[in-house]
């Protein structure tokens, strides 16, 4: 996927060509260093294994404990219950995808929105403007969203909800509710969102947009007709992403989402998420060795084996239009 | 890549001619033009949807502010925190464990990603799949929840083979694992915009490969890697939830006796924990602390892009 056309790694004394590129001395110095090189290069498996490594062993030991069809498909959950625990899992990945979709319904349209806007109708002189601000909001430590969700938009949504609806919609959420820390991790997501899908759109060749004016298209047609289909590939990646964002999203949902395993997708109901799990859990003192704390790993490793493959799909759907346009 | 010049009328490319050619048929029959002010209503739209973000970002510094305001003062920065004096407590223990974790983090994530990055550009021979495999997995790691470095911090650093403890360099080990991967990234951009007339230059001089990089190619590419460098470092200093596994969790009224001993805590897990206790009091101190917060990482922003102005020269 080099980008630049350069000629290749230079081969330092190839064998082959006959006289005199090869190197005069074996340089042993030049290839120890290019060895440490490669070993850091080759440290990032590393880490993937050890993550593997520390998961998948307390994992199976959970497996042993727990069976398999109880933690996919039983709906009850209370892994600290000493008399009568439960393990059923689907509660914390429906707490997630709750919180998920909420965070997506403002990720999705705002992102895509303000990647059209970058790519298609800003200056470029606003656009060197915009693009860092977008930057710093992606900074901002996710302890801060938390807070800020906690204390200014629970409040604000308490006080604002719309009661005129009908029957459960219609009740003011509690303390702790979805709809908060999806709001709050949807604007936090925005910027994942633009900034992938607005790459893929400058990657659209000029000459289709050149084309569609010349035949009369108005400029929203050309962004929402041409450049946006061309660089779909590349869009719906970002959406990938932005869903894996969310899953993985700890803080916000630690603060504002509450810690009740409601089977629920209502948006002004408190829930668990597998990640606010992992970290109430780990950082309360359970025993090292109960079934409870393999959980946390069971967990952990389901957590793992969802983002890795939201994480594949994207890689791949980008990888499909870079070489489209190549 | 793909070398073929014929065009490729196949995948996404096909879609986007079929676009272009709906977009025509819709356009030349007039309705398009008339209806003006839905372009202009479509920009608005479009504009609104930065707002919304740019608001946010807003309303998360103004409501820091107006709640922790109170609490900006000098005992916030030198008081150790306690729950008994609510109104003197401060965070210099997260202070000084911000600054334990971070030069931890420094010192291993820097030589380690930017020695991958080299290889990745200079040496990797890109058509052997371990390469890719090793970019793809680089990729795949930059997207991994953090609290699952969590996890492997708990496992593998603080407990398992290396059996740190919870000090604070397991957090600067746990946090350096997860930035890896950005470091990576920024240093390879960096290197990659080094013009490569530069090192053509060198070697057609005699020079090794490597005596290339290091008299050349690396110095030119270090405002590059700093600036990366910097921006991944405020990640790391923002992040909170892996370290709550790996040991910043008790209250911590002390600073850190070093890197491996002692307990730790950090500016965000301290403001966590202030976070959630009830007392309207320690809500305004977390609100203080998270000023701080984004303000060091403010501060490190503007460096970033400083040296980035400074010390980039038109090679």
């Amino acid at each position: 996927m080099s980008t630049i056309t350069r000629p290749g790694p230079v081969p330092g004394g190839r064998a082959g060509t006959g006289l005199s590129l090869r190197a005069s001395s074996p340089r042993w110095g030049e290839k120890a260093v290019v060895g440490w090189l490669l070993l850091c290069a080759a440290f990032s498996v590393l880490v993937t294994v050890g993550i593997v490594l520390s998961l998948v062993p307390p994992t199976v030991e959970f497996f042993r404990r727990v069976a398999p069809w109880d933690f996919f498909s039983t709906d009850f959950w209370a892994p600290t219950n000493a008399g009568n625990p439960g393990f059923g899992v689907l509660r914390l990945v429906v707490g997630t995808l709750n919180v998920t979709f909420w965070a997506l319904l403002i990720a999705i349209p705002a992102g895509l929105g303000a990647a059209i806007y970058l790519s298609e109708y800003a200056s470029s002189r606003s656009r060197r403007v915009l693009k860092p601000v977008l930057e710093v909001l992606e900074g901002v430590p996710t302890v801060a969203y938390g807070f800020f969700a906690m204390t200014f938009v629970t409040p604000l949504l308490r006080e604002f909800w719309p009661t005129f609806l009908p029957r459960k919609l219609g009740e003011p959420p509690g303390i702790f509710s979805a709809a908060s820390a999806g709001l709050v991790m949807g604007v936090m997501i925005i910027p994942t969102v633009a900034s992938i899908s607005q790459d893929a759109m400058s990657a659209v060749p000029s000459g289709l947009r050149q084309a569609a004016y010349g035949l009369g298209s108005t400029r929203m047609q050309v962004a929402t007709r041409v450049v946006v289909p061309a660089a779909l590939s590349g869009i719906v990646a970002s959406f990938v992403l932005g869903i894996s964002r969310a899953i993985g999203e700890t803080m916000i949902v630690l603060l504002a989402a509450g810690a009740s395993a409601n089977l629920t997708f209502w948006p002004n109901d408190s829930v668990l998420t597998m990640t606010t799990f992992i970290a109430r859990t780990s950082t309360g003192d359970i025993g090292h060795g109960t079934t409870t704390y393999y959980t946390i790993f069971a967990v952990g490793a389901l957590l793992f084996v969802m983002t890795f493959v939201m994480n594949m799909i994207s890689i791949a759907l980008v990888r499909r239009f870079r070489e489209t346009y190549e | 890549m793909s070398t073929s010049t014929t065009p490729r009328l196949n995948g996404p490319n096909r879609t986007g001619v079929a676009a272009a050619r709906r977009a025509t048929e819709l356009g030349l029959d007039g309705s398009g033009r008339r209806g003006s002010w839905k372009g202009g209503a479509f920009r608005a739209l479009l504009v609104l949807c930065l707002i919304l973000a740019f608001v946010t970002l807003l309303a998360v510094i103004v409501q820091a502010f107006v709640r922790g305001l109170p609490r900006l003062d000098l005992d916030l920065i030198t008081g150790m925190p306690s729950t008994l004096d609510r109104e003197t407590s401060g965070m210099q223990s997260a202070i000084f464990g911000t600054i334990y974790v971070m030069a931890g983090v420094i010192v291993t994530v820097v030589p380690i990603g930017v020695s991958a990055a080299i290889y990745l550009e200079e040496f990797a021979d890109h058509s052997r799949w371990w390469v890719r495999f090793i970019e793809l997995n680089i990729q795949n790691l930059a997207a991994v929840p953090s609290i699952v470095f969590g996890i492997l911090g708990l496992a593998f650093i603080v407990r398992g083979p290396l059996s740190l403890g919870p000090v604070a360099y397991a957090g600067s080990l746990t946090l350096a694992l997860l930035v890896l991967p950005t470091v990576i990234l920024a240093a390879r951009e960096a290197i990659r915009a080094v013009p490569n007339s530069l090192r053509l230059g060198s070697l057609g001089l005699g020079a090794t490969q490597w005596q290339t990089i290091w008299h050349h190619v690396l110095p030119a590419a270090v405002p590059g890697i700093v600036t990366g460098t910097i921006l991944a470092l405020s990640r790391a200093i923002g992040e909170t939830a892996p370290l709550l596994l790996v040991g910043a969790t008790v209250f911590v009224t002390y600073n850190p006796d070093g890197f491996f001993d002692g307990a730790y805590t950090v500016l965000p897990v301290q403001v966590f924990q202030w976070a959630v206790r009830p007392q309207e009091e320690f809500r305004v101190l977390a609100a203080a602390g998270i000023i701080v917060l984004l303000g060091v990482l403010l501060a490190m922003n503007s460096l970033a892009i400083w040296i980035r102005q400074r010390f980039t020269r038109e090679l």
